[in-house]
């Protein structure tokens, strides 16, 4: 299908089911329940996790594939969302020209300091793009106030000229982002008895784009592109001595992935017209590198998983707090309620960054596959409980 | 050319502090291989260290005091810190508005404990990995210590004043003056660098440990346990990260992320040094220093707005691209 074969369009088929029952199968819990608080299916965060799936699955294209770390990807979200909201000033609200601009701009800036950063390997290319992405992050803040409108972050306001569209709407408001005439922010809700599950327009534009995205990427990891970069990851002087040059390719991955995080600036800007410089600051490089490599870099998924893992944790696991966790211990006994209360309190809540570090240790420790290979592990140790022969449990030899 | 002065001073103590994580990093790197992105998050527990100083030392039990009344006229609850009641009230007192230069005592083997942990708990695993492993394993520990920090002290930074005696105003010359705690940092890392550069230089462990870091197996196979010494000296690594972080407490109020806004600059300085050679990371660091507070003077900002901010990493990016190896790098060591 596609020109995918059988495997890969499996996996195309099952993300494309997940991403569109999504509302669905985020929402498990009546709305009336003390569980409903775990519900992850509101729009705005559905929206985060395909967007922060896109940026993942970008730089899962570039660390997975060539083993080039980079430190300074969010630099090229926030360029992204800074020219998508220009065009929503400028042009029009649109959605289409101005996701266009980001992935362009984004992608113009890549090449720049992709060519400069790439001739170094290792960590000094992690230290060259992190200084790269610091300075964009600096500027942002100070020199370039009139383009980026500095702390206070690019806004619509009601005297942009839009040229194809209405500078203010009828009733003097700011007009709202939409995709000829779909607006961004429309949503329809669908109760079914004690359920309540919420559509929205935006989420499946950005599940749309997510799902091309990852179509793209398939056909990259697919192509014979795709084992170019591979065989950059695994020996790039063997690759010099058979007289081929690496850095265009790697220029290529580099470029790629900078306009995927480009895409993923400028849906985040469709779906809330403001960019601020935080969102390129070095720790936002860190958290796209903590998705792929939680999901599993350098596999297809992986990162898609990764980014709602954290995502998630983020916003729902953050939200456990003592009274939460005082009413799911209340069968035991006071003392010991309390006290398991006591040691699970650090770990949830505004902790939650602790979780997440500790699980990130762990999986840089001992999965160095990411939850990806987490699950393969657990699923061919039951085919070989349910096999009898031993032979067929021979696992392949890893890539 | 007073404001010259003014800024060289400026870079001085910023540079210093850049110059002391630089120099961790480049022991554990120079010895151990090991690219560490926890190393920030060391100097934070280095500051933490003398927070937790101040509030042990701060300990204090309630009296009721008849003579004083609040403003409802209840009788007033006075605190004495136990220090004011076990050594007088004027020892004790001066003892707490000392509690900075003291943690220095503290920090040092709680730090070198840290260290000792980190290395033998989680590092030493990672020897064999990639460098790309090293640096992700040891930024998530970067999370994990900010972390337990921030649950155990709050988000808000703690004023850690620096004793009344030093935290004047020095005057230098008839037109310069400049705060005396940041003259004190100056000199105290170039104490402890010189301290760590004797040690390396004077002492036969010292040898040993420049010996294995030039050739750690033949070392190995002189029937010399280098494992071991290159533990002590990550232990020894983080001290140092740990002092600079209890002494710029006072410069800059201790918070849970200082570490990170100092790792990325120091990773800056350690590359722009050379990595793996000591003096190159002191240099480089004390040079960007000053070059820092050059950029910010007023006239260069108006030539080149915005240049303070990105001056290191221009910098950084120039030396990367034309002198891959830093300004004192070896030859042939990570080129």
């Amino acid at each position: 299908m596609l020109g995918l074969d059988k495997k890969d369009s499996t996996l195309l088929l099952i993300v494309v089911a997940l991403t569109m029952l999504a509302p669905f199968i985020l929402n498990p819990f009546p709305t009336e329940s003390g569980l409903a608080q775990f519900n992850a299916g509101y729009p705005d965060l559905m929206q985060r996790f395909v967007i922060f799936g896109i940026f993942a699955i970008g730089f899962n294209i570039l660390f997975g594939l060539t083993g080039y770390l980079s430190f300074g990807h969010a630099a090229f979200l926030g360029i992204g969302s800074y020219s998508a909201v220009w065009m929503f000033k400028l042009l029009s609200m649109n959605i289409i020209p101005a996701i266009l601009l980001s992935v362009v701009i984004a992608g113009i800036f890549a090449l720049v300091i992709g060519f400069v950063s790439l001739r170094r390997t290792g960590i000094y290319f992690s230290i060259l793009t992190l200084a790269f992405a610091q300075m964009s992050f600096a500027l942002a803040y100070s020199v370039l106030t009139p383009l980026t409108n500095g702390e206070t972050g690019l806004q619509l306001t009601l005297n942009d000229p839009r040229i194809l569209g209405i500078s203010q709407t009828a009733d003097g408001s700011i007009p709202v982002t939409n995709l000829f005439g779909l607006e961004m922010r429309g949503a329809f809700d669908l109760v079914v008895g004690p359920w309540s599950f919420t559509f929205s327009a935006g989420y499946y534009v950005c599940a749309v784009v997510m799902l091309l995205a990852f179509y793209m990427s398939i056909r990259i990891f697919r192509s014979p592109f795709g084992l170019m970069l591979r065989a950059i990851k695994s020996n790039q002087q063997r690759l010099n001595y058979t007289g081929l040059n690496p850095k265009p390719y790697t220029l290529a991955a580099f470029v790629i992935s900078g306009m995927y995080a480009g895409l993923a600036g400028g849906l985040m800007a469709a779906m809330d017209p403001l960019a601020g410089a935080e969102r390129m600051q070095w720790t936002a490089s860190g958290e796209v590198v903590l998705m792929t490599i939680l999901g599993g870099a350098g596999t297809l998924i992986g990162p898609v998983l990764g980014a709602g893992m954290i995502k998630y944790f983020e916003n729902i696991f953050s939200k456990i707090n003592d009274n939460v966790l005082h009413s799911w211990f209340s069968f035991m006994p006071d003392g010991l309620e309390d006290s398991v209360v006591f040691i699970i309190h650090p770990f949830v809540g505004k902790g939650w960054h602790l979780t997440l570090g500790i699980i990130f240790m762990l999986v840089v420790t001992f999965l160095p596959g990411g939850l990806v290979e987490g699950g393969q592990r657990i699923a061919r140790l039951f085919r070989r409980k349910k096999t009898v022969e031993p032979k067929s449990a021979k696992t392949e030899p890893a890539e | 050319m007073d404001s010259i002065i003014l800024q060289i001073l400026n870079g001085l103590d910023k540079g210093s502090a850049y110059a002391l994580i630089a120099l961790g990093l480049t022991l554990i790197f120079g010895t151990l291989g090991v690219v560490n992105f926890a190393h920030g998050a060391l100097f934070m527990i280095g500051a933490f260290c003398s927070v937790t100083l101040q509030r042990i030392l701060n300990l204090s039990y309630e009296t009721i005091d008849a003579t004083q009344t609040d403003f409802l006229g209840n009788p007033l609850k006075v605190k004495t810190p136990y220090l004011e009641s076990w050594f007088g009230p004027e020892m004790g007192s001066s003892i707490i508005e000392w509690s900075v230069p003291l943690a220095i005592l503290f920090a040092i083997p709680v730090m070198i404990g840290i260290g000792f942990i980190m290395e033998r708990g989680l590092i030493k695993h990672f020897y064999k990995r990639p460098h790309a492993d090293q640096i992700l394993v040891t930024f998530g520990l970067a999370i994990v210590l900010q972390e337990i920090v921030k649950y155990y002290f709050g988000a808000n930074p703690i004023q850690t004043p620096a004793p009344e005696a030093l935290s004047g105003i020095a005057q230098l010359t008839s037109t310069i003056v400049y705060p005396v705690w940041r003259i004190v940092y100056f000199c105290f890392s170039l104490l402890i660098i010189g301290a760590v550069f004797a040690f390396l230089q004077f002492t036969t462990f010292g040898m040993v440990v420049r010996a294995g870091m030039a050739d750690r197996e033949t070392v190995g196979l002189l029937g010399i346990d280098i494992d071991r010494k290159f533990t002590i000296m990550f232990g020894i690594a983080a001290a140092v990260a740990g002092l600079a972080g209890v002494m710029y407490g006072p410069i800059n109020a201790p918070n849970y992320h200082m570490g990170m806004d100092f790792l990325v600059l120091s990773f800056v300085v350690v590359v722009v040094g050379g990595m793996g050679s000591l003096p190159g990371a002191v240099l480089a660091g004390f040079l960007l220093g000053i070059l820092e507070s050059f950029a910010s003077m007023e006239q260069v900002i108006t030539l080149i707005p915005g240049i303070n901010q990105i001056i290191i990493y221009l910098v950084a990016i120039v030396i990367l691209l034309t002198r891959p190896r830093g300004l004192m790098g070896r030859k042939g060591v990570m080129e």
